[in-house]
C-alpha cells in the first residue's frame, strides 16, 4: 500500500525548498502474465514496481522530475531536481493549480479493483491461457499454428496530492485472457486475435468463446485479394470504429484545440458530424476502464456530451487547456508520473442505434467491412485520413470475399459528415467503446 | 574514465555505485538456477532522462528522473521466466531470481565458472554525454529552434520544439560467462510547426534528429535551426498541396527516413522469433528469391553514434552488421539468444529490450539498403508518372500475411519526368515479400536517417535507425482520394 504521508512530506520538502504550488503522484502496481503457445508454457512474468513524481511551481515557472528510488534520498533528489528544473523554464502565464473549488472526487465505489484478478493460483491461469489456444485450434482445421494465448493481470494503486489540500488515492486491476491464431491455405498465412478484458476475472468471458471468435476471425481472412481502387461505402466494425472515436479525441482534446492543431478547433456550436454521431465522454461509469475518481489534477470526473446529434457541444480539457481558452476544465487532466498534464479521456463512446450490424450489411449493395485497420494516416490537423485496411467485400447485402492490402481514404471531416445511423452492438470492451459505423462513401485504393 | 574494454566490475557503474560484485551476481544466478533451467541472466539497469520542450516561444515543460532496476530471466528449454525489482538489495534481487526459477523444473545442468569480461570496442566514446552538460545550454538548443522556426516564414504560426535525452548504464551477467558493462548516451531534438495562408487550412512539418551523439553534435553538425528550417519548410510546401492519387503507380522513394519500407516490408518480418514460430511471411524463405537482384539489405548495429548502434545487445552480445538480403535473395534472419538457442544458430547482437521491465526479443538496429549505381535524377527522369516520396510518418506490418504500410508526409507528382506538385499525405500499402520485386533502380546516394526512429513490437519501444538510396518502385499502392 501506497504511504499518504510520503506525498505529504515530498509535498512540503518542496515548498520549504522554494516552490509555491507542488504535485505529487505516488504509483505502484503488480503485473503478471503468462503465455502459452503450441499448448504449452512459454512465458511467465510476474513483478512489481513503484515510482513517485513531482511537479513544482515556482512563482509561474514549472519544473518536473520522478524517480524509482522512494528512499529519502530518492525523494530528496526528486525535490532538488524540480527546483532546478524550474529555474531554467520559463514563466508561463497559464501555469498553474487547479483552483481549489475545482478540486475533489467522485463519492462511492466505483468497482475500479477486484481482488479477484490477484487470489487465482499460477496453474489455473496457466490452464485458462491454455484453453484459450485450444478452443482456437478446435475451432476450425485450418488454424495449424498460434502465436499464443495469454492471460495476464495487473493490479495497482495511485494517489494524487497537491498543495492546496488535495490528496485521493484509488487501487485499480484488470485482467485479460487473449489468443492469436495463425491459419494457413496454401502457401498463404493469416493471423488475427480476440480478447477479453475487465477489472474483474469474474468478468472474462470463457476461454471457449474467446478462442472460438479468434478462429473465427481469423479464418475469415484466408484467400484474401486485393480490389479495384474505387469510391463504396465503408463499415467499420466495433474494433475498427474505435480508432474513429479515438481520431476523434485527438480533435477535441484541449492542446490541439488551442494551439489551432485540429481541423475541430473553433468549431464549437458547429455541425461537424450527420445528425446520427452522439459523442459522449463519462468517467464515472462503474467498472470500466475509463472511470476514475479524479483526474490527474484533482478534478473530480465526469460526463461530457462532446458532439450531440452532430453539433459540436464541449471540447475536453484540463485547467491548463481550459484558461488558455478561457474555458473550465472538464475533469480530463491526464499524466503519467509527472510533467504537466496533458487531456485523457474516460469511457468515450458513439451512442448506438437501432440496427443490428448484420441489417447494417445487408443494407450496402457494394462495399467494405472493415475488420483491421494499421498505420498512422491520419492527420488531425488538416483531417486528412488515409490508412491500410483489411475486411470483407460486400456484394448484395453479404460478405463475398475476403479482401486486403488496400487501403481507405477521405478526410475526418467528410467521413463524420457520412455516418450513417450507427449499429445497436455498443459493447465497453475497453475506454473507447463504439457500435458498428456505417460511413457513407471513402476512396478503397487497390489495384 | 576508462575505456570500457579496460574496465572490470569494480570500476564499472554498478560496481561503484552499488557495490555489486562478482559473487553476488553469481549467487544471484545460482539463486535463478536453483530450480533448474538451462540459461539465466541478470540485466541491471540505470536510466536517467531530460525532457525539456518550448511551446508558444515560452519553456512550458522540464522533466527529469530516473529508474532502476534488475530484471532476472532463467530459460528451460522453450519457456522462459522474467521478474524483475525496482530495488537493487540483495534480498529483492533473490526473490525475484526465485520468481523467475518457478519455469524450470528439475535439476539445472549448468556449472557457473566466473565470466568473461567481453568488451572491444565503444561505438559512442563520449567523455561527457549530453545528460552531463548543463541545463541552460541543453534548453537554449529548444529556444534556439523555435526562434528559427518562427522566422522561417511569416505564414509559421506556432511552433514546439522539444529535446530529450537519456544515459543508461546497463550491467548484463549471464550463466554462460558473459560479463558486459555499457554506458549509453542518447539524445534527440524534434521540432514541429504550424503554418495557415490567410484562412486556409493549417498544416504541419517535423523533424527531428540525433543519435548516441555529444551535446556538441546539436551545436555544429545538425544544429537546432536545421532542425527548425526543415519543419518549417516541410509545412510551408504542405500549403499548396493536392488531394493524393489513389491506385497502383510507380513510386521513386527519396533517400534516408524512407527506409522505413524496409524496416516495415522486410525488417521485423526477419526478426527471428516470428520465424521460429513460422508465423512470419519470410518463414523457411532462406535462399529464396523475395526482393529484385538490385536490392541488399543489412541490419547494422555497429555504426558509430548512430541512434540504433549499441557496443553490446541488451543480452550482452555484441552487435554486429547482418547480411539479411543479398542480391534479392534471403540471406538471413535477426536473432537474440532465445532463438538462436532454439534454431541452433548464431547470434546476431539483436536481442534487445525496452527496459528492466521488459523480456528481450529479436529486434532492429540501423536498417537499410546499400547503394547502387543510378543517378537519382535519372531515376526521377525516367518515371511518366508516378509519385515521389520524400519523407514518412509511421509504419505498421502485419508480419503473417506480410502485409505492410507507411505513411508518406511529404510527396509530389511526378510528371514526364519531373516532379511537380506536392500532394498532401497518402498511405502506401505493399505485401512484405512481393514489393522489393518490383525495385527497378536503386540510386548511388544512401543516406541513413537523421535519427528520430523509434520501433514498437510487443508493446516495447527501442531507438532504431533506417536508411535507403534513392530507389523506384514499378509498383505499389497509393491510397490517396483523387481518381
Amino acid at each position: 500500500m501506497i504511504d499518504p504521508e510520503l506525498a505529504t512530506e515530498t509535498i512540503r520538502l518542496a515548498l520549504d525548498r522554494g516552490a509555491t504550488d507542488a504535485e505529487c503522484t505516488l504509483a505502484e502496481g503488480e503485473e503478471f502474465s503468462a503465455l502459452v503457445r503450441m499448448r504449452s508454457l512459454e512465458t511467465l512474468k510476474d513483478a512489481g514496481s513503484r515510482a513517485a513524481g513531482l511537479r513544482v511551481l515556482v512563482g509561474q515557472r514549472v519544473g518536473s522530475s520522478y524517480t524509482s528510488d522512494l528512499s529519502a534520498e530518492g525523494i530528496r533528489k526528486l525535490v532538488d531536481s524540480a527546483i532546478e528544473l524550474a529555474a531554467i523554464s520559463s514563466e508561463d502565464p497559464h501555469a498553474g493549480l487547479p483552483d481549489p473549488s475545482e478540486l475533489g472526487k467522485l463519492a462511492g465505489d466505483l468497482q475500479l479493483f477486484s481482488a479477484d484478478v490477484n487470489t487465482l493460483d499460477t496453474d489455473h491461469r496457466i490452464e485458462q491461457a491454455r484453453q484459450t489456444e485450444e478452443a482456437a485450434f478446435a475451432a476450425d482445421p485450418r488454424i495449424t499454428n498460434s502465436e499464443g494465448a495469454s492471460f495476464s493481470a495487473y493490479s495497482g494503486e495511485r494517489l494524487f496530492a497537491n498543495s492546496r489540500g488535495f490528496l485521493g488515492s484509488y487501487r485499480t486491476s484488470s485482467c485479460s485472457l487473449s489468443t492469436t491464431p495463425v491459419a494457413r491455405q496454401g502457401e498463404f498465412m493469416e493471423r488475427d486475435y480476440w480478447y477479453s478484458s475487465a477489472r474483474s476475472y469474474s468478468r472474462i468471458e470463457s476461454p471457449a468463446h474467446i478462442g472460438r471468435r479468434a478462429a473465427e476471425r481469423t479464418v475469415r481472412r484466408l484467400g484474401a485479394r486485393k480490389v479495384a481502387t474505387q469510391k463504396v461505402p465503408v463499415i467499420f466494425d466495433p474494433q475498427t470504429a474505435r480508432s474513429l472515436l479515438g481520431n476523434i479525441f485527438d480533435a477535441v482534446e484541449g492542446d490541439a484545440i488551442y494551439r489551432q492543431a485540429s481541423f475541430l478547433a473553433g468549431k464549437l456550436g458547429d455541425r461537424v458530424a450527420s445528425e446520427n454521431v452522439t459523442v459522449i465522454d463519462d468517467g464515472t461509469l462503474s467498472g470500466l476502464f475509463g472511470t476514475s475518481p479524479f483526474d490527474d489534477e484533482g478534478v473530480p470526473s465526469r460526463r461530457t456530451v462532446v458532439i450531440d446529434r452532430g453539433v459540436l457541444r464541449s471540447y475536453l480539457l484540463n485547467t491548463y487547456t481550459a484558461l488558455k481558452l478561457a474555458m473550465k476544465t472538464t475533469g480530463n487532466a491526464a499524466r503519467g508520473i509527472t510533467g504537466n498534464t496533458g487531456v485523457g479521456h474516460g469511457n468515450l463512446f458513439l451512442e448506438k442505434g437501432e440496427r443490428s450490424p448484420d441489417e447494417l450489411v445487408r443494407g450496402i449493395r457494394k462495399g467494405l467491412y472493415v475488420t483491421e485497420l494499421i498505420g498512422s494516416g491520419v492527420n488531425i490537423v488538416t483531417g486528412d485520413y488515409s490508412r491500410g485496411a483489411a475486411g470483407q467485400w460486400i456484394e448484395n447485402g453479404e460478405f463475398a470475399y475476403p479482401v486486403s492490402e488496400i487501403t481507405i481514404a477521405s478526410t475526418l471531416q467528410r467521413m463524420l459528415m457520412d455516418i450513417e445511423p450507427p449499429g445497436s452492438d455498443l459493447e465497453f470492451r475497453s475506454s473507447v467503446a463504439s457500435p458498428t459505423l456505417v460511413i457513407r462513401e471513402m476512396t478503397v485504393s487497390g489495384q | 574514465m576508462l575505456p570500457l574494454n579496460q574496465m572490470a566490475l569494480s570500476d564499472s557503474f554498478f560496481g561503484q555505485k552499488f557495490g555489486i560484485t562478482e559473487h553476488d551476481l553469481e549467487s544471484y544466478l545460482s539463486e535463478a538456477l536453483a530450480a533448474g533451467g538451462d540459461y539465466a541472466d541478470l540485466y541491471f539497469e540505470y536510466l536517467a532522462t531530460s525532457n525539456l520542450s518550448i511551446d508558444e516561444s515560452i519553456v512550458k515543460s522540464a522533466v527529469q528522473g530516473v529508474s532502476l532496476g534488475v530484471g532476472v530471466r532463467v530459460i528451460a528449454g522453450e519457456r522462459t521466466g522474467y521478474a524483475y525489482s525496482g530495488d537493487l538489495s540483495p534480498d529483492k534481487i533473490r526473490h525475484a531470481a526465485r520468481v523467475a526459477a518457478c519455469i524450470a523444473k528439475g535439476p539445472s545442468q549448468i556449472e557457473k565458472t566466473g565470466f568473461d569480461e567481453s568488451h572491444k570496442r565503444n561505438l559512442y566514446p563520449l567523455l561527457t554525454a549530453p545528460h552531463e552538460t548543463s541545463l541552460t545550454e541543453r534548453v537554449d538548443l529548444v529556444k534556439r529552434a523555435d526562434r528559427a522556426a518562427r522566422a522561417y516564414d511569416k505564414r509559421v504560426f506556432h511552433a514546439q520544439a522539444s529535446y530529450i535525452d537519456s544515459l543508461r548504464y546497463v550491467l548484463v551477467a549471464t550463466s554462460d560467462g558473459v560479463l558486459s558493462f555499457d554506458r549509453q548516451p542518447l539524445a534527440r531534438l524534434g521540432v514541429s510547426v504550424l503554418a495557415r495562408d490567410g484562412d486556409g487550412s493549417p498544416q504541419r512539418g517535423y523533424a527531428g534528429g540525433g543519435g548516441r551523439v555529444a551535446l556538441d553534435f546539436f551545436l555544429n553538425e545538425k544544429t537546432p535551426e536545421h532542425f527548425a528550417q526543415e519543419a518549417a519548410r516541410q509545412a510551408i510546401v504542405q500549403l499548396d498541396a493536392v488531394p493524393a492519387p489513389a491506385g497502383e503507380m510507380t513510386v521513386v522513394l527519396g533517400p534516408g527516413w524512407p527506409g522505413i519500407l524496409l524496416h516495415e516490408a522486410v525488417g521485423h518480418g526477419l526478426e527471428a522469433d516470428f520465424n521460429r514460430k513460422k508465423v512470419s511471411a519470410f518463414s523457411d524463405r532462406i535462399g529464396q528469391l523475395v526482393a529484385s537482384p538490385l536490392v541488399t539489405v543489412v541490419d547494422d548495429g555497429t555504426i558509430r553514434n548512430r541512434r540504433g548502434s549499441l557496443n553490446v545487445d541488451d543480452e550482452g552480445v555484441p552487435t554486429e552488421r547482418n547480411l539479411l538480403i543479398e542480391n534479392g535473395v534471403l540471406r538471413g534472419y535477426l536473432f537474440d539468444k532465445l532463438s538462436s538457442r532454439l534454431l541452433r544458430s548464431g547470434t546476431t547482437g539483436n536481442g534487445r529490450r525496452e527496459s528492466y521491465q521488459h523480456i528481450p526479443m529479436p529486434r532492429m538496429t540501423n536498417t537499410f539498403m546499400l547503394a547502387g549505381d543510378s543517378d537519382p535524377g535519372d531515376i526521377v527522369r525516367s518515371v511518366p508518372r508516378g509519385l515521389y516520396c520524400a519523407s514518412f510518418g509511421g509504419g505498421q506490418v502485419d508480419i503473417t500475411s506480410g502485409n505492410f504500410v507507411f505513411s508518406a508526409s511529404e510527396s509530389y507528382l511526378i510528371e514526364d519526368g519531373k516532379i511537380t506538385r506536392p500532394v498532401r499525405g497518402a498511405t502506401l500499402t505493399g505485401n512484405g515479400p512481393e514489393a522489393l520485386k518490383y525495385v527497378s533502380m536503386v540510386g548511388n546516394d544512401l543516406q541513413l536517417d537523421e535519427g528520430v526512429g523509434i520501433c514498437g513490437k510487443e508493446g516495447q519501444s527501442v531507438p532504431v535507425g533506417v536508411g535507403i538510396p534513392t530507389i523506384k518502385l514499378d509498383r505499389m499502392t497509393v491510397g490517396g482520394t483523387a481518381g
